[in-house]
């Protein structure tokens, strides 16, 4: 492993975990349930991508890398489709959104 | 399947292939016992699949390899861009929100390039699809400015694009 490698993977862990940091704060701070999807979403995408990524860099050219990327693929497929049944069952379920503007919205343009 | 096409079976052996590749790639041993066993799941799962009416181009959508090359790319680039900002938006001691409900109108002739659409727009933070039919996505924007980018259609267009449009 040379330093280059160990280092560009260290930098993409750190910047990984603080995403997933900045994902959890913006879930706490966040006023309803939509809102708070999209924070979460900065934890789904940058904060477990940059952290696999890093962890590729850590494998090198290898077989775990193929994995590694495998579940990178599986979890951009996967995640919007999660996301997507949980936004759509709320508002199935008559969770209204806090809107800027309530008048406007859920009408037909 | 009582009449499959030509391209049903080659929908099916490219699968068979894909399938089996991804078992190589689980397994990483390549003793003989283990590559047949690996050979007999992978037409195993394709012949159930057949069976379920799943092989075609909706599930197993090869024909769009290359032009993933196109596409991908840039939704990466958007994504990190996107999770920039939600991030500053979290990071602001106000919490600059403006929460927007906009429709917008997929342009995407096929069912796949509509869930690309769909699943992209939830892929970036800042924007979930929150009820997507083929005229209509509905969809939840955290700012009013993620929203109007959104129904500018630039990614609406690249969609139509990676799905083959002429």
């Amino acid at each position: 492993m040379s330093v280059a490698a160990d280092m560009l993977s260290w930098a993409c862990l750190l910047a990984g975990g603080a995403f997933c940091i900045i994902g959890a704060v913006g879930l706490l701070r966040m006023p309803d349930l939509y809102t708070r999807m999209h924070a979460a979403s900065v934890t789904d995408t940058l904060g477990a991508g940059l952290i696999l990524v890093g962890l590729m860099f850590q494998a090198g050219l290898s077989q775990v890398t193929g994995k590694l990327l495998v579940i990178l693929v599986l979890l951009l497929f996967t995640n919007p489709a999660a996301t997507h049944a949980l936004a759509k069952a709320a508002l199935a379920r008559k969770v209204r959104p806090l809107l800027e503007n309530p008048g406007e919205a859920p009408s037909k343009s | 399947m009582l009449n499959p096409t030509r391209a049903t079976v080659l929908y099916a052996v490219s699968s068979a292939i894909t399938l089996f590749a991804f078992w190589l790639l689980l397994s990483g041993y390549f003793t003989p016992f283990l590559l047949v066993a690996g050979i007999a799941s992978a037409v195993a799962i394709t012949a159930f699949g057949w069976r379920m009416d799943l092989v075609d181009h909706e599930g197993h959508p090869v024909h769009l390899g290359w032009r993933s090359l196109i596409y991908w790319p840039w939704l990466v680039k958007e994504i990190v861009l996107s999770a920039l900002a939600v991030s500053r938006i979290i990071l602001e001691r106000r919490l600059p929100i403006s929460p927007t409900l906009v429709r917008v109108k997929p342009s995407q002739k096929t069912t796949v390039g509509v869930v690309t659409y769909a699943n992209s727009i939830t892929l970036t933070p800042g924007t979930v699809s929150v009820e997507v039919s083929t005229e209509e996505i509905l969809v939840h924007a955290l700012t009013r400015e993620g929203a109007e980018s959104l129904a500018q259609g630039d990614m609406d267009r690249r969609v139509s694009q990676f799905e083959g449009g002429r």
